[in-house]
């Protein structure tokens, strides 16, 4: 099986940094559960055993920025909140990406009007859209999936510089 | 103490300051005029036939077009006759100002918070009178009807998108 049965075969096995660092990254990605409505019940639904996100490496959901690298943004975000979510994605240490999780993140959804942010992408980079109102758990980990495909694609050397420029941005 | 009771008690002490007794299926509305409402706030609160301990809420209507464009309601309740009761004033647009029923009630103060930031009414000695929803430094009051329900393009910050 796997790696277990390479590693019999043959006790060694060659591959590239990139490879096993974007392999290491993808097999245990941890959310920012960042709920904020009624999409959040299905987030914490996906983590239950019924679902079991933990069999994608991504059951720990911390609730401190600083440990995540994947912000799943669940639920209506309102201007007023919008300086929120951006402040705590700030936080989140290099390399991260972000779930739109739900109708209103990704576009408003049903609330058009005054207050609400038609769309998290006027503010936050995006990387993976859910639809649904909720989604269903299977479509966040379809997401979270999704995620894993685009990290698995990264290389190491793609995030290098990326905190120093920041650093010399601020 | 029945409702007719209550309504004529009213009615005794104030006189021409309560303007007209509604009733619909059971709920009465009491209209007052605004430079008044905090005597009768008092007033209802303190008797001791009535009671009315407990204010539920304080919001206002926007009537768009009227002369005297804004009613603020008042809904207040009597644990000792389990009465609701509700009162209105209606005041102009020019300036939109009532006075606060908080040194009466305190539990009106988000409420009155709640319906200037709303509607713009402003609660003359209310203690804090603050936005409730909207951020601080926003310009409009998003239920006052000439105010567009998609908001106005660039009155809300948002932060800067990273690339
Ligand atoms: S998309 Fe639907 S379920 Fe999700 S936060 Fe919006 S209203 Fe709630």
């Amino acid at each position: 099986m796997g790696l277990e049965a390479k590693l019999t075969q043959d006790g060694f096995i060659t591959t590239t940094i990139d490879a096993i660092i974007a392999w290491a990254r993808k097999s245990s990605v941890w959310p920012m559960p960042m709920g904020i409505s009624c999409c959040a019940i299905e987030m914490i639904a996906s983590a239950d055993p019924k679902y079991d996100l933990a069999r994608f490496g991504s059951e720990v959901m911390r609730f401190t920025p600083r440990q995540c690298d994947l912000m799943i943004v669940a639920g209506t975000v309102t201007y007023k909140m919008a300086q929120v979510v951006r402040r705590i994605y700030d936080q989140m240490p290099e390399p991260k990406w972000v779930i739109a999780m739900g109708a209103c993140t990704s576009s408003g959804g049903m609330y058009r009007s005054y207050n609400v942010v038609q769309g998290i992408d006027q503010f936050l980079p995006v990387d993976v859209y859910t639809a649904g109102c909720p989604p269903r758990p299977e479509n966040l980990i379809n997401a979270v999936m999704t995620i894993q495909q685009k990290i698995a694609k990264t290389r190491a050397r793609d995030f290098q510089d990326k905190p120093l420029l920041e650093l010399q941005n601020r | 103490m029945e409702q007719k009771n209550i309504t004529s008690k009213i009615k005794e002490k104030f006189g021409e300051s309560v303007l007209e007794i509604t009733e619909f299926r059971g709920d009465v509305s009491l209209s007052v005029t605004p430079n008044k409402i905090v005597e009768i706030a008092e007033f209802l609160k303190n008797d001791e036939d009535l009671q009315f301990v407990m204010c539920k809420d304080v919001t206002a209507i926007d009537w768009a077009t009227r002369k005297n464009r804004f009613t603020i309601v008042y809904h207040v309740y009597s644990f000792k006759n389990n009465f609701n009761l509700r009162i209105k004033a209606t005041i102009s647009e020019d300036p939109p100002v009532i006075d606060s029923v908080t040194s009466v009630w305190r539990s009106a103060n988000w409420y009155e918070r709640e319906t200037y930031d709303m509607y713009g009414i402003n609660f003359r000695n209310h203690p804090d009178l603050r936005r409730m929803y909207m951020p601080e430094g926003f310009e409009y009051h998003p239920l006052r009807k000439e105010f567009p329900v998609l908001g106005i393009p660039g009155s809300l910050p948002l932060p800067e998108k990273p690339e």
